[in-house]
């Protein structure tokens, strides 16, 4: 059955046509073009469907989209303002984050939402916030290190671990 | 050898950082176009079985649900198989299914929705046959065939060994698929083995088995078909774009000029895409709908799809009392699944790897790949050498526990030296090893088992590898300087992560003085870009690089030409310098060279690069990618958790275009290694696999990494890449796992077998009982 919701998708009001099983990766992929947002496992344990709704991160592979009627949604594609990289986006260019790439957008939603909240974690608290993002292409190093990177130029620093 | 200069050897960002971090970058499975129809794949609930019939109608009968296409179909009308090596590999089964998960049908539908509710709707008949689900049970000479009908061997197909006489490597030996399920036999060896055998001080003697992994490239495999104007147009996610043209040619008997198959960033590869999957089936479908169709696999059917050769290896290694290997003897079995898709060539490299870049007097490595009623196995990162280094190298570290000698001792006495032949017609080793295990011993320390006041065992591990790596030196480029001097850089090189548009773009600016935010590569197509024939053996920085370098030379040999003609002097009278010529005091930028030569209204010059196997490359490998490893272990002797406090990597690769692009390589790969050592094992129950989904088959997480990471780059400038480089991005993987097992045989007193060495096992090794 087809149904309308009605979302802001990174500051921007939409209508979508979705039916009751639409998932909101598939809102987001297919009807607003917005590819980003990955799919993968698709049982929300990689993390590569991780999008922002209402500030909290959540696997939109699992997500139907007619629960994100009436609420916020924020994805890659809105983490840059005005042609400015977000400093994790930086960041992550910086420390070699990323090779492939596919987990990126992920990770990405992931620590802002880790960086929103608490401004300057510990390592531990990096480590343990994102362990639900996974990476096959860099070890990880690179990208904790860029979420520590990120913290120190927005903030007074990481705390010590 | 040219001196490299910048941007050469500095750690700039790579090029598609941007595009990745803002989520523009498109893979394939990003693509869609209009009017395109959704693919389900219906997939054999059986090992090995009959196909008696099939029931579409309800399956037809569903909303939006346009065909539903089988084997036979197929086989009516189009050449159904596929596989580079033996084409063996039915688009969809025809007549039987040889494994639980092959593709029995394609459902194509308006929405993926409706084509996977249609597919649930197929009916199928059967008649059982006995399967074989372990290469034991398909070598008993009562077992069933997989492959009783032979098949026409492609190009790609090995040379005949010499029967009866000595085992010498002439060439892998061609199997008779139809009367055994041997799909590959290969052997490598000389001199007198058993003699030498018999007269050794010591014979240590080693089994191992190293189980089925899953790649898990994060991008699933996906592709969109398109039959439009009398071409062929593929979208996928692929290693080896030319390659699967080669097959789509075949498939609908088309000339390559009419097939296009294109690739844009590749979400993960690690060898699992290379060559032909699922982009004929997809092309299948298009041409039965006569529309665009998309097939986008899930993480199951992915693994249902190509997984890692399992192995069995057996060996016994001769020593002198000093340590001297005298003579080592192997036996290799892989599993290599229903399908041979990559094994023939994964077994001929890993009868080369087994043995370590050690000198033996007396080798013998007898080699088989087996068909079972299993997933297809194909190449993984390390391509052979991992299955075979666990077997060697911990045989190497259970003679030193014996002998009495240090393993490092032991290593250091027996490693070839630089400029040594070690492999009788391939090429003398390139490196100088015993130099970097030095390296790596200085770095891991003692290896001892020390006991520690928190109650934990901990212990070192180290391990070597040389992989004859590089494939083989095909490889084109082309440089198209624009109007206005800036640069397109073409290549058949696929971006799969490894960094090559990056590194490539590095090569070519610092050859044409031309600044890297000048420069385009383009992803690859076959349309579009320049011959490539595959990306992987660690072979794109060393072989295409070369590739890019010769077409810069040659793009600007013509630019100085055509500054001679304009400017009325000889060539030699024409100073080059960066991206501009000089004629006495007047300078010419390279866009004021073309536009003077064209006239206004622009043009363009375009270079071209060529390597193939000849000269410098005639003698294979092209060079030896080097594994040096080391890890440093705490176990938890309660739970038998492994805590990796130190991995240590030594790259020794030559030159580094980008040192940090290639320490990402080495801890990715190494991370890789780890997996398999550690956590990652496929478990077949009966006809299929438990543990198809990424909780239960368990890679590893962010908080699995290493304490600590030391990664060192060595740069001796003597690979035959672009100014001494050589490959990297597999040799950090190989050694893992025997470095693992020998940490933790020193921290519990018991060699481990096989990996991975879970909590459960290492907790069975510490309390004495076989490992499950």
């Amino acid at each position: 059955m087809k149904q309308t919701i009605r979302t802001t998708v990174n500051d921007q009001q939409v209508e979508i046509a979705i039916t009751s099983r639409t998932l909101l990766a598939e809102a987001l992929r297919e009807n607003l073009g917005l590819t980003g947002t990955k799919l993968s496992c698709g049982m929300q344990v990689c993390g590569v469907c991780t999008v922002l709704v209402d500030g909290q991160p959540v696997s939109s592979c699992t997500y139907l989209a007619i629960d994100a009627d009436g609420r916020t949604v924020e994805t890659v594609e809105g983490l840059a303002v005005d042609g400015q990289l977000h400093p994790l986006q930086q960041a992550f260019i910086d420390t070699f984050g990323l090779q492939c790439g596919f987990c990126t957008p992920g990770f990405l939603m992931t620590a802002k939402a880790l960086l929103d909240e608490n401004p300057s974690p510990s390592t531990h608290e990096i480590e343990e916030h994102l362990e639900g993002n996974l990476c096959r292409c860099t070890g990880y190093e690179s990208i904790v290190k860029a979420v520590e990177l990120a913290a120190a130029r927005t903030s007074q620093g990481p705390r010590d671990a | 050898m040219r001196d490299p200069r910048p941007p050469v050897g500095v750690p700039v960002p790579r090029v598609d950082g941007v595009a990745k971090v803002t989520g523009a970058a498109k893979y394939a499975v990003d693509v869609a176009v209009d009017n395109m129809l959704h693919a389900a794949v219906v997939r054999a609930d059986r090992a090995h079985a009959w196909i008696r019939g099939f029931g579409r109608d309800e399956a037809l009968a569903r909303p939006g649900c346009v065909a539903v296409i089988t084997g036979e179909d197929v086989a009516a009308r189009l050449y159904p198989r596929f596989g580079h090596i033996i084409p063996d590999h039915p688009i969809l089964a025809i007549d039987r299914v040889r494994y639980y998960g092959e593709p029995i049908a394609l459902v194509l539908a308006e929405t993926p929705a409706q084509a996977a509710d249609a597919a649930q709707l197929v009916r199928v008949q059967y008649e059982d046959l006995p399967s074989v689900m372990d290469a034991s049970a398909a070598l008993d000479p009562d077992a069933p065939l997989l492959h009783p009908e032979p098949y026409d061997l492609t190009g790609s197909a090995l040379a005949a060994a010499v029967p009866g006489g000595p085992l010498t490597r002439e060439g892998p030996a061609e199997a008779d698929i139809t009367r055994t399920n041997v799909a590959h036999e290969a052997t490598v060896g000389w001199g007198d083995v058993d003699a030498a055998l018999d007269t050794a001080y010591l014979v240590v003697e080693t089994t191992t088995d190293y189980p089925m992994l899953y790649a898990y490239a994060m991008e699933p495999y996906n592709a969109l078909a398109e039959f439009r104007d009398g071409l062929l147009d593929v979208t996928t996610s692929a290693q080896h774009p030319f390659m699967v043209q080669r097959d789509l040619a075949r498939v609908f008997d088309l000339p390559l000029s009419k097939v296009r198959v294109r690739v844009p960033f590749v979400g993960g590869g690690y060898g699992s895409k290379s060559y032909t999957k699922i982009e004929p089936l997809t092309a299948v479908g298009a041409w039965f709908a006569e529309r665009p169709v998309k097939l986008v696999l899930d993480v199951e059917s992915a693994i249902y799809t190509t997984r890692t050769d399992s192995a069995h290896i057996s060996v016994r290694t001769g020593f002198t009392e000093d340590g001297r290997i005298v003579a080592r003897d192997f036996d290799v079995t892989l599993d290599t699944g229903a399908y041979a898709d990559n094994s023939p060539l994964v077994l001929d490299k890993a009868i080369n790897r087994c043995f370590g870049p050690y000198r033996i007097p007396h080798l013998r490595v007898r080699g088989r790949a087996v068909y079972t009623n299993t997933s297809p196995a194909s190449s993984y990162r390390g391509f052979g050498a991992f299955q075979g280094n666990l077997a060697g190298e911990t045989n190497v570290d259970q003679a030193a526990q014996q002998l009495g000698i240090d393993p490092v001792a032991l290593r250091r006495l027996n490693l070839v030296d630089q400029g040594e032949t070690f492999i009788r017609g391939r090429r003398p080793m390139d490196a100088q090893l015993a130099e970097d295990l030095d390296i790596l011993a200085e770095r891991v320390g003692a290896l001892d088992a020390t006991p520690a006041p928190d109650g934990k065992l901990r212990a070192r591990g180290v391990g070597c590898s040389a992989s004859d790596a590089g494939a083989i030196p095909t490889s084109t480029a082309q440089v198209r300087v624009l109007a206005d001097g800036s640069v397109l850089l073409l290549t058949g090189s696929s971006e799969l992560g490894q960094g090559s548009r990056t590194v490539l773009t590095q090569i070519a600016s610092a050859e044409l003085g031309v600044d890297m935010s000048c420069i385009s590569v383009l992803g690859s197509d076959t349309f579009g870009s320049s011959f490539e024939r595959t990306t992987g053996a660690s072979r794109t920085t060393t072989l295409v690089g070369l590739a890019v370098q010769r077409a810069c030379e040659d793009a600007v040999r013509r630019l100085r030409d055509i500054v001679a003609e304009v400017c009325d002097v000889s060539a030699d009278d024409v100073t080059v310098g960066d991206g501009e010529f000089r004629v006495g005091d007047v300078a010419l930028s390279f866009g004021d060279a073309i536009s003077r030569w064209f006239g206004s209204g622009g043009g363009e010059i375009t270079g071209l690069g060529v390597v193939r196997r000849a000269g410098d490359l005639t003698q294979l490998p092209p060079f030896w990618e080097i594994g040096m490893v080391g890890v440093a272990l705490a176990i938890d002797p309660e739970t038998g958790v492994v805590d990796v406090e130190r991995l240590v990597t030594v790259g020794d690769v030559g030159f580094a275009i980008n040192p940090h692009g290639v320490e990402g390589q080495d801890l990715g790969a190494a991370t890789q290694g780890l997996g398999g050592a550690l956590f990652e094992e496929l478990h077949y129950d009966g006809p299929q696999i438990v543990n198809a989904n990424v909780v239960e088959y368990r890679v590893p997480r962010i908080t699995d990494r290493p304490h600590e990471i030391d990664a060192v780059l060595v740069e001796r400038r003597d690979g035959p890449g672009p100014y001494g480089a050589k490959g990297a991005g597999e040799g950090a993987l190989n050694p893992i796992g025997s470095a693992v097992a020998s940490a933790v045989a020193r921290a519990t007193g018991v060699w481990p077998d096989r990996l991975p060495l879970t909590p459960e096992r290492v907790w069975r090794l510490l309390n004495q009982q076989r490992p499950s």
